[in-house]
C-alpha cells in the first residue's frame, strides 16, 4: 500500500489527464510524487477516460494530423466559441503549448490513430488518442509507475489547509479511513463539481434532478467549494457547463459518448406538451451541437423529443439505444408519452411550412420553413414516410466551468490577487479561465495537458536536490 | 456490439471496428464473420470506457470468442462432429492417445522385431519399423481427408457470410499479407494485451515462429516426398540436407512457438478470455509442441535402439494431428484467413 505519511515534493489530488501530465512532468524533475484519486482503479481517470481527442496547433501536416492549423486560427475558433469569454494570454499559451502535447504524450506511451470516420470531420485540428482515453490513461499510470510516482486509489482528498496563502496540509480519506497527507507543493487537478447534484441545483433549482452527468461520478467539486470559501478567487459563471442533449435513457453517470444523439439537423424537436421550440437547421451540427444540452435543460421538465421519419434515419451516427418507431405520428406521440393532437397538430404545421428546395446533408442547404415560429432554416424536409421515429432528449452535462483562477504558471491565485506559495491548478477545475462559454472539440484535453505540465514544471521546483 | 458501433473509439485497433461500422444491423452471418476476424489482441478491452465493472459490463474480445467457438461447430464438416468441439480438449488428447497406441500396436505386430534394434540411420530404416505402404497410405488417407473437410469447412463460411463467388487479385495478396504478418494484432503495430494495460509483442512473435516453424517442417516432408518419389532417395537423409534442416529449423521454431503461446496464456488477465476457447487452445498448443518435441527427439536419437519406438511415437502424433485437423482448433487458421479475405474484398478501396 502507498505511504501516506511521509513528506511528498507533491501532491497531485486527482487522476486524469491534468492530474497525470502534472505528475509525470513533476516526478521526471526530479520530485517525489504522490498522486491521490478518488475513483478505483477500474474507473481512474476522471473525465479523460471519456475523451477521444487532443486539439492540437500544428503547422504542417504530421502522423496524426492532416493539414495546418495555426495559432491565429486556433485563437479565432475559441474567440468564436467563447463569444469573448477567455484569458487572451493564456489561452495563446495552451495554444502555443500544444504544438509540443502529442509528441510529449507519445514519449509517455501514448498512441494516436490516423484519423478515421465518424469523427465530426476533426482530422485537421485534433489528433485522436488509439482506443480513446482510457486507453491514454493507461499509459499515463505504466509511466507513472515505471517512474516511481505513488498512485493511491479510492482516496478523497475533502479539504486544503490554507494559512497565509500557502498550503499545510490536506485531508483525506483513503480506503475509508482519514489521513492527513503533507507535500511541499499541490496539484488540484480534480474536475469540475458537474457529478454534485446539490450544488447544481443552487443555480438550476430542481431541473438539476433531470441532468445526466455523461462522465464520471467522482467529480463532486468538493475542493473547487473548500478553496473558494478560503478565499481563493473564482473563475467563470456557475451555470455555464459544457451539455449537450443525449439520449433521455442514458444512466444517470458514465454513459459517455454511446449516448449522444446526431440528429436533431435532420428532426424537429418538440417538448413534453409536443411544441417546437428552436431551429433545428441553425447551423452545421458541429457548431450547434453543445448548445442543445442547455437548450433542453430551459423546457419544462428539462426533457425534448427529436421526431423524424424514415427519410432521415441512416443519416446520423446511432445511438446505443434503439429508435421508437410507429406506423403513425399519433402511434409515437403515444409511445413517447405525448399528446397524440398535438404532437399530430406540430407535425402538420411543419409540414405545411415546409418550403421546396435541395436536400444536402453534408452542407447547409436551402431546405428551410417559412411562416413559422421558430423556423428550421436548413434540413427542413416534410415528415412524411413511415415508419416515423422519435427518440427522447435529456441535458447531459459533461464538465461545469466554474473554477479557480489561475496564473500564467497555473498558480491559484486568492482574490487579493496574491498568487498562493505552493497550490498550482490544472484541467477542468481552471478551464474556466479559457473557456468561459461554449465549447470546441479537444479543448479540454488541450488545456489539460498544458496546464498540467505547467503545474508539473513549477511544483518540480519543489523538489529536494 | 451496437455500443460499439455508437462509441467507434477503438476503430483504429483492428480492422473489426470498421468492419463493424459498415453496417447498422448485424445478422448471424456477420457476427461469424466480425468473431473470426477478430484475433483476440484484447486491445479493445483495455480501451474500453464500458468494461465491466461498469454498468453496461462490455467485454468484446470474450463475446467474439464465444461466438467464434460456436462458428467452429457450425462450419463443421461432417455436421455430426459439431460436438468434438463441445469438449475439445479431452477429444484432442483422446484421438492422441489412441493414435499413439495404435502406431505403436501396428508396428510392434507388424515388425516386432525392428522395434528395439538399433540400426545405423541408412536409407530404408525408417521403413524397416513401419512398412512404406502402411506408412505413406494413412498419411495420404488421413492428409486427402482434412483438406477436405477444411473444405467444405471454408465454403460454408464463406457463403454464411455472404462472400461472393469472385475475389479480386488485390483481396486476396491483401489477405495474405494479413495472414502473413498478422498485422491486425494491436493496431497494427503496438502489439497486444496479454496481462493488462501494456502491449507486447510476444504473443505475435510466438505465433509467428510456430507458424512459419510449422510451414518449415511442412515444407520438410515434402522435399522430402520429392526426395523420395521424384529423385528416388529414400529417408533417413543426412543431417545437413535440406529435409532435416528445413525440419530442425521448423520444430525448433514452433517448440518455441507453442511454449511461448502457452506462457502468455498462462500468464493472460482471465478477464477478457472466454473459457470455452481454453480447452481448444491449449490441446492445438499440446498437439503441435508433442509433433515437433517427438520430431526432434527422433532425428537426436535416429542412431539408437530408442529410434523405433520415437518413430512409432512421432507417427503417432502426427496421424492424430491430422486426424483432428478439421475437429480441432486449427480451424481458425481457415476461418480467420478466409474472414480477412471477405474484409479485404469489402474494404473500400484508398
Amino acid at each position: 500500500m502507498t505511504n501516506l505519511n511521509e513528506l511528498y515534493d507533491v501532491l497531485v489530488i486527482g487522476g486524469g489527464n491534468a492530474a497525470l501530465c502534472a505528475a509525470i512532468t513533476a516526478r521526471q524533475a526530479g520530485a517525489s510524487v504522490l498522486v491521490l484519486e478518488h475513483a478505483p482503479r477500474e474507473f481512474r481517470g476522471g473525465n479523460s477516460r471519456h475523451t477521444r481527442n487532443l486539439r492540437a496547433m500544428h503547422l504542417q501536416p504530421t502522423a496524426t494530423l492532416t493539414e495546418s492549423y495555426s495559432e491565429a486560427d486556433y485563437w479565432t475558433d475559441l474567440l468564436d466559441v467563447t463569444g469573448g469569454k477567455t484569458d487572451e494570454h493564456l489561452a495563446r499559451i495552451t495554444i502555443r503549448d500544444t504544438t509540443d502535447v502529442v509528441r510529449w504524450m507519445e514519449t509517455q506511451g501514448a498512441h494516436f490513430q490516423p484519423s478515421l470516420s465518424g469523427t465530426l470531420n476533426l482530422s485537421r485540428t485534433n489528433a485522436f488518442f488509439l482506443g480513446g482515453g482510457k486507453a491514454l490513461m493507461n499509459a499515463y499510470y505504466l509511466t507513472a509507475e515505471r517512474l516511481g510516482i505513488k498512485v493511491a486509489y479510492n482516496a478523497e482528498v475533502k479539504s486544503l489547509r490554507l494559512v497565509d496563502g500557502a498550503v499545510q496540509d490536506a485531508i483525506a480519506v483513503s480506503e475509508g479511513a482519514p489521513v492527513t497527507v503533507r507535500a511541499r507543493s499541490i496539484v488540484v487537478a480534480s474536475g469540475g463539481f458537474q457529478a454534485n447534484v446539490e450544488w447544481l441545483r443552487e443555480y438550476w433549482g430542481d431541473a438539476a434532478d433531470n441532468f445526466i452527468i455523461r462522465g464520471t461520478p467522482f467529480a463532486k467539486g468538493l475542493l473547487l467549494r473548500n478553496l473558494l470559501d478560503q478565499g481563493v478567487a473564482p473563475i467563470g459563471d456557475p451555470k455555464q457547463c459544457h451539455a449537450v442533449a443525449i439520449d433521455a435513457r442514458a444512466p444517470k453517470f458514465d454513459g459517455g459518448i454511446v449516448t449522444r444523439l446526431d440528429c436533431i439537423p435532420f428532426s424537429i424537436v418538440v417538448d413534453h406538451e409536443a411544441r417546437r421550440f428552436y431551429d433545428e437547421g441553425e447551423d452545421i451540427w458541429p457548431k450547434r451541437y453543445a448548445i442543445w444540452g442547455r437548450l433542453v435543460a430551459m423546457r419544462p421538465k428539462q426533457i425534448a423529443y427529436a421526431i423524424m421519419d424514415s427519410k432521415s434515419e441512416e443519416l446520423f451516427m446511432p445511438s446505443m439505444y434503439p429508435a421508437i418507431r410507429a406506423n403513425s405520428i399519433r402511434e409515437l406521440a403515444h409511445k413517447l408519452g405525448l399528446d397524440e393532437n398535438a404532437l399530430e397538430k406540430t407535425v402538420r404545421e411543419f409540414n405545411a411550412a415546409v418550403q421546396p428546395g435541395t436536400f444536402n446533408s453534408g452542407s447547409l442547404d436551402d431546405c428551410r420553413t417559412a411562416g413559422i415560429n421558430p423556423p428550421k432554416t436548413h434540413w427542413a424536409r416534410v415528415i412524411d414516410t413511415p415508419p416515423f421515429i422519435g427518440y427522447p432528449l435529456r441535458p447531459g452535462i459533461t464538465f461545469t466551468y466554474l473554477g479557480v483562477k489561475v496564473d500564467e504558471n497555473a498558480r491559484v491565485l486568492m482574490s487579493n490577487g496574491q498568487p498562493c506559495a505552493n497550490l498550482f491548478a490544472a484541467g477542468e477545475i481552471m478551464a474556466g479561465n479559457i473557456l468561459g462559454e461554449g465549447y470546441m472539440a479537444g479543448i479540454g484535453m488541450a488545456i489539460g495537458s498544458v496546464f498540467g505540465r505547467i503545474a508539473g514544471r513549477e511544483t518540480g521546483k519543489f523538489a529536494r536536490n | 456490439m451496437v455500443i460499439c458501433n455508437s462509441c467507434r473509439y477503438c476503430e483504429g485497433f483492428c480492422a473489426v471496428f470498421p468492419a463493424m461500422e459498415m453496417r447498422r444491423s448485424f445478422s448471424s452471418g456477420d457476427l461469424s464473420y466480425l468473431a473470426n476476424l477478430c484475433h483476440d489482441c484484447r486491445g479493445c478491452y483495455y480501451a474500453c470506457q464500458y468494461a465491466p465493472p461498469h454498468e453496461f459490463a462490455l467485454n468484446l474480445p470474450q463475446t467474439l470468442a464465444r461466438l467464434r467457438a460456436d462458428t467452429y461447430a457450425e462450419y463443421v464438416w461432417p455436421r455430426p462432429l459439431a460436438a468434438v468441439f463441445q469438449r475439445n480438449g479431452t477429444f484432442v488428447s483422446l484421438l492422441t492417445s489412441l493414435a499413439i497406441a495404435l502406431v505403436l500396436i501396428l508396428a510392434a505386430s507388424l515388425r516386432p522385431s525392428a522395434l528395439f534394434t538399433p540400426r545405423p540411420a541408412e536409407p530404408g530404416a525408417f521403413y524397416a519399423v513401419i512398412p512404406e505402404v502402411a506408412m505413406v497410405g494413412v498419411a495420404s488417407m488421413t492428409f486427402g481427408f482434412a483438406m477436405l473437410a477444411l473444405a467444405m469447412g471454408f465454403r460454408n463460411f464463406w457463403r454464411d457470410t455472404g462472400g461472393g463467388p469472385v475475389v479480386q487479385t488485390r483481396s486476396l495478396l491483401q489477405a495474405f499479407s494479413d495472414v502473413l504478418t498478422l498485422r491486425n494484432l494491436g493496431g497494427g503495430e503496438h502489439g497486444c494485451n496479454n496481462r493488462d494495460e501494456a502491449f507486447s509483442q510476444a504473443r505475435r512473435y510466438a505465433h509467428q515462429s510456430m507458424f512459419y516453424g510449422f510451414m518449415l517442417c511442412f515444407a520438410s516432408t515434402c522435399t522430402a516426398a520429392f526426395y523420395e518419389h521424384v529423385l528416388g532417395l529414400v529417408a533417413p537423409y543426412r543431417l545437413f540436407s535440406l529435409p532435416v534442416l528445413l525440419g530442425m529449423v521448423g520444430g525448433l521454431g514452433m517448440l518455441l512457438g507453442t511454449a511461448g503461446l502457452m506462457w502468455v496464456k498462462v500468464q493472460a488477465d482471465p478477464a477478457p478470455a472466454a473459457k470455452a476457447m481454453l480447452s481448444n487452445d491449449y490441446a492445438l498448443l499440446a498437439q503441435l509442441f508433442l509433433a515437433a518435441a517427438t520430431g526432434l527427439l527422433l532425428l537426436i536419437s535416429r542412431d539408437t535402439r530408442m529410434m523405433g519406438v520415437l518413430l512409432a511415437l512421432h507417427l503417432g502424433v502426427i496421424l492424430s494431428f491430422f486426424l483432428a485437423l478439421p475437429y480441432s482448433k486449427f480451424v481458425h487458421g481457415i476461418y480467420r484467413s478466409a474472414a480477412l479475405l471477405r474484409n479485404a474484398a469489402e474494404r473500400p478501396t484508398k
